[in-house]
């Protein structure tokens, strides 16, 4: 193999005219491949055929200000340079709120070594029953980086209400279940709102829209 | 005349239990993939998923389990990006389609648990159906437990169809 390629490595440098048109092909494919990310992450932050809603020209942008089960006060300037996905919750829900979780630390394996920039938060809807304690091992259940966020009870209903989060309690036979908004917010690494995921879409789905934030 | 009574008790208590038998041998309702979600240390509720096939028509009307204090059916809906959530009478099983209680649909609702639910420990339940006719049978379940985070169950799309009778 390697006496194989010596010659040829040897060769290289030195004027072929059969070379030419190819470097120039080369250099032409490098340039389109290296325009393409430009145009998909668009210096000028449009995003193209997302599989989600495109919330960059949304007029709201909404923070919030809430404990982590540490009892540490966060906001979104905490998570300044990170890919933040924000989703509303409860740790009592049987089906939703798991596999949405379980979807976003697909999305973060699936990024690979940028999975270190994307910052999960998950805020309960139902801060009654998840206790600091619960909402911890619930989320790191999921990826040890995920961080669960909780206020009490106007706290809750004012940070829902700014980020435009549904949410109620449904009293079934003997308890109460929650109906909320199931959308994952999507914010780029300046912080700024860009993307709301459906709960439909698939992991791959949401790796394709968020790939283009990075 | 008191052993007489006892008798015919007994024996009406055994035809009970004859009918019951009975009634449960022809319901034919056939159970795939049962599993219930594990959960961490404090949390009181999951759910249970399954796909259920019967031959003739017939109702899953409601479910019991030692494990929690309230069993209950429900089933969740999605409108508007809104996840919705309610206690339904039961599950209409038409005969020979399989139904399933999956992640986005129907399950079997678990309210205060007695104790945390392990990944790979096994979850007695008993459903409880009717048929057209309003006659009720109960059928066991052993459903395993699977990890929180399973996203789907694992037989997903391996289906089977009640033609195999």
């Amino acid at each position: 193999m390697k006496k194989l390629m010596m010659p040829s490595h040897a060769r290289g440098p030195i004027a072929d005219p059969s070379t030419k048109p190819l470097r120039r092909r080369v250099l032409l494919s490098l340039a389109a491949v290296t325009a393409l990310p430009l145009a998909a992450c668009g210096r000028d932050g449009q995003l193209k055929n997302v599989h989600g809603i495109d919330l960059t020209d949304a007029k709201w942008a909404a923070d919030f200000s809430l404990k982590d089960p540490d009892g540490k006060t966060r906001s979104m300037a905490d998570f300044k340079d990170k890919l933040v996905m924000l989703f509303f919750g409860f740790t009592q829900c049987p089906d939703v709120c798991p596999t949405t979780l379980a979807r976003a630390a697909q999305v973060k394996a699936g990024l690979g070594a940028d999975g270190d920039k994307l910052q999960v938060l998950f805020i309960t809807v139902d801060p009654e029953r998840d206790t600091p304690a619960v909402l911890k091992a619930y989320t790191t259940a999921f990826d040890p980086g995920f961080l669960g966020l909780y206020g009490d009870a106007k706290q809750t209903t004012d940070t829902a209400k700014a980020f435009k989060v549904f949410f109620q309690k449904v009293p079934t036979g003997s308890s109460y279940t929650m109906e909320h908004t199931a959308l994952t917010y999507v914010f780029d690494t300046h912080g700024q709102l860009r993307l709301a995921l459906r709960h439909e879409q698939t992991a791959a789905e949401c790796l394709s829209d968020i790939r283009q934030l990075l | 005349m008191r052993n007489t009574i006892k008798t015919h008790s007994l024996k009406l208590l055994c035809l009970a239990a004859l009918s019951l038998l009975v009634s449960t041998a022809h319901a034919e309702v056939r159970i795939d993939d049962p599993w219930v979600r594990a959960t961490v240390p404090g949390q009181s509720a999951s759910g249970a998923f399954m796909r259920l096939t019967s031959s003739e028509p017939t109702k899953l009307v409601s479910a019991s389990a030692k494990i929690a204090d309230t069993v209950e059916v429900h089933e969740m809906s999605m409108a508007d990006n809104v996840m919705r959530m309610k206690q339904i009478p039961a599950v209409d099983l038409p005969a020979g389609k399989t139904v399933e209680l999956a992640p986005g649909g129907y399950h079997i609702m678990f309210f205060k648990l007695h104790s945390q639910l392990k990944d790979g420990d096994t979850v007695p339940m008993t459903l409880v159906f009717e048929d057209a006719q309003g006659k009720r049978s109960s059928v066991d379940v052993q459903a395993p437990v699977r990890p929180l985070t399973a996203a789907m169950p694992a037989g997903h799309g391996r289906m089977h169809h009640g033609a195999s009778k």
